[in-house]
């Protein structure tokens, strides 16, 4: 009874609430917005302002005279950008280094997901997935930490090398062998956890397809053809759109910590020359530029990856929630 | 433990053996490198010296390299600043998060749509790391511990995380609580939240984890190393292979007293930054299997 008067549906259900007058919804939502306000305040001072701060990449901006006073310069720093060989080189690594993992290191979870599934021992499985999903949690100084260790010139492998009387040879500081070298940590830190999206599409895949499949005489292989892998398709596109639209993201730390190791030649990508060109030299506008590049290019890559999944009937990132 | 359907063929002894030793073969190279690290921070000079290194196999043991580092000094230091940035930034992001994300649950709320389209147009476009550091020195947070938590404070992926999880409760339940006349923030505290234990638990681990691993705003931020949080100590003196004992040498040749070898000390400092994680993620990993994140991926 009381739920269907006028006075509690307007303080209860989200329908038809748009006719109520904007003092009366206030009066209602006063709290929810209250609550909502810190988190606004801190992303705007965090990520709009800033978003903002980047027409500095049209001035020559010094700190002294701030956004305000410093000179426009029109697209003088992107033509500098687009003349510069070390810009050129960081973007060629990028791009490498995303393509090599697309092929190297992306078809591992699903791999590695499929295989955990057909455990039978639930206890085994859940144990190995522990420790698979470990080393996501760790910092990327603790996994280049520890494949010194093991690999480095001083590391265990070296170790046991020299001991057996060969000649140890050392994977850490080898520019031709670094993007190797970055896939493999990424998979050590990051393919466990990536099986978790393909487990649950897994999971999702109804076992009578596998019985009636089975009873017809179809093999394991036939089986993981045709069901398994059509069953992951969605979210295989999916993951394969987003990683395209986020080519330019190859992360800054696992760079960054590796740079005097192996020098920047095969080492710079865009974020870590962002940081040495400007941080280092204080070209501000320069290092904006660069990154506002980057930016746009990803946003560019993003809404283009997106229509693409629209394309194949898929959700996209747009319709998150 | 569960068996085999019927109509799954038996499974052939080379098959079942290659599965095995590949499965095998991944537990170890995730935890054999961790083992030798702790081994060889347990152990005494004469063990490292006579391993020629790194310890695989158990020796002769001590905790003086841990003795070493807590008996103040830099990583001391270290470890209470980290902690610190830890707790505290974790505190503020879940209970921002929390309150972000029950404030946006509601469809057709005030300002609903804006504040939410707010939220995920940060997945598209990263602001760059020039005008973010510009601003951050503009609020005068360089060399801050502020530097370490406010900018990271909200992340919108698990805002919406959270918000979808909100979202699934019944909305009976929280309508009945509504007409009995119970305020929002009640609501959250005393339905809500109850209700939302393993998402809490999971989200605020995503927190504390990014405070501890927290690497690159301490790079851009924090110059004066006397405030460097771990991650920065590990760098420099794992890493980059600085010595904690600078007169390592001449100490060591005092008769009857030995110091931990730099080696195991340099292992002890990889534990440290390692522990944490390895302590809280037990209690936390059992949620990942209960689906929490997918449905949230999914969502």
């Amino acid at each position: 009874m009381l739920r269907r008067s006028p006075p509690a549906d307007a303080l209860t259900s989200s329908a038809g609430t748009r006719r109520l007058p904007l003092r009366a919804r206030l009066r209602r939502d006063w709290q929810l917005l209250a609550m909502t306000v810190p988190a606004v305040a801190l992303v705007i001072v965090f990520h709009y302002v800033p978003t903002l701060g980047n027409v500095i990449a049209f001035q020559d901006y010094s700190p002294y005279d701030g956004v305000t006073g410093s000179p426009w310069v029109g697209f003088y720093n992107f033509q500098w950008l687009l003349s510069d060989p070390e810009f050129w080189n960081a973007l060629r690594n990028t791009v490498t280094i995303t393509a090599f993992q697309l092929v190297f290191y992306f078809p591992v979870p699903i791999a590695l997901a499929i295989l955990l599934d057909s455990v039978l021992s639930r206890r085994l499985r859940l144990f190995i997935q522990g420790v698979v999903y470990m080393p996501h949690f760790f910092s990327w100084v603790l996994v280049v930490a520890l494949f010194q260790q093991i690999l480095g010139g001083a590391g265990l492998l070296a170790q046991t090398l020299r001991q057996a009387g060969h000649e140890p040879w050392n994977v850490m500081t080898n520019p031709d062998a670094f993007i190797v070298l970055v896939t493999a940590q990424s998979v050590w830190k990051d393919a466990g956890w990536g099986t978790i999206i393909f487990l649950a599409a897994l999971a999702a895949i109804n076992t009578n397809l596998y019985e009636a499949a089975a009873v017809d005489g179809a093999s394991r292989w036939r089986r993981l053809w045709h069901i398994t892998l059509p069953g992951l398709r969605p979210v295989i596109l999916l993951l394969l759109i987003l990683r395209l639209g986020d080519a330019l993201n190859v992360g800054f730390e696992q760079f960054f910590l590796q740079r005097d190791a192996v020098g920047s030649e095969a080492s710079e990508v865009l974020d870590t020359f962002v940081y040495w060109r400007t941080l280092m030299t204080g070209a501000w506008s320069y290092g904006a530029a660069a990154g506002l590049f980057k930016g746009l290019v990803g946003l560019i890559l993003i809404v283009v990856a997106n229509k693409v999944a629209h394309r194949f009937g898929e959700q996209g990132i747009y319709k998150r929630s | 433990m569960s068996t085999r359907p019927v109509w799954q063929e038996r499974p052939t002894v080379f098959g079942l053996t290659l599965k095995t030793v590949v499965l095998t073969l991944i537990v170890l190279a995730m935890v054999y490198p961790i083992y030798v690290v702790v081994l060889t921070s347990l152990s005494t000079a004469r063990a490292v010296t006579e391993a020629g290194g790194l310890v695989t196999l158990p020796g002769e043991l001590s905790l003086d390299a841990y003795r070493e580092l807590f008996g103040g000094g830099v990583v001391t230091r270290a470890v209470l600043v980290s902690t610190g940035v830890t707790v505290v930034g974790t505190a503020l992001s879940l209970g921002l998060t929390i309150l972000a994300a029950y404030g946006l649950s509601r469809p057709g709320s005030v300002l609903h749509r804006p504040l939410l389209f707010m939220f995920l147009l940060t997945f598209l476009f990263t602001p760059g790391m020039i005008p973010s550091y510009l601003i951050v020195r503009e609020l005068g947070l360089i060399d801050s511990y502020w530097s370490l938590i406010l900018p990271t404070a909200v992340s919108a992926f698990n805002l919406v995380v959270m918000r979808a999880f909100f979202m699934n409760i019944p909305g009976e339940v929280l309508d009945s609580a509504r007409i009995d006349g119970a305020s929002d923030f009640r609501i959250l505290w005393r339905i809500v939240l109850p209700m939302s234990k393993g998402v809490t638990a999971v989200i605020g681990l995503f927190y504390a984890v990014g405070y501890w691993n927290a690497f690159f705003n301490a790079v851009l931020y924090i110059n004066d190393n006397s405030k460097w949080p771990l991650q920065l100590i590990l760098r420099q003196y794992v890493q980059q292979g600085m010595s904690l004992v600078p007169n390592q040498r001449a100490v060591d040749t005092v008769a009857g007293y030995a110091l931990p070898p730099n080696l195991a000390i340099k292992m002890a400092i990889i534990v440290v930054a390692l522990v944490p994680v390895l302590l809280i993620y037990p209690f936390v990993q059992r949620h990942f299997t209960k689906g929490v994140i997918i449905g949230a991926v999914k969502g």
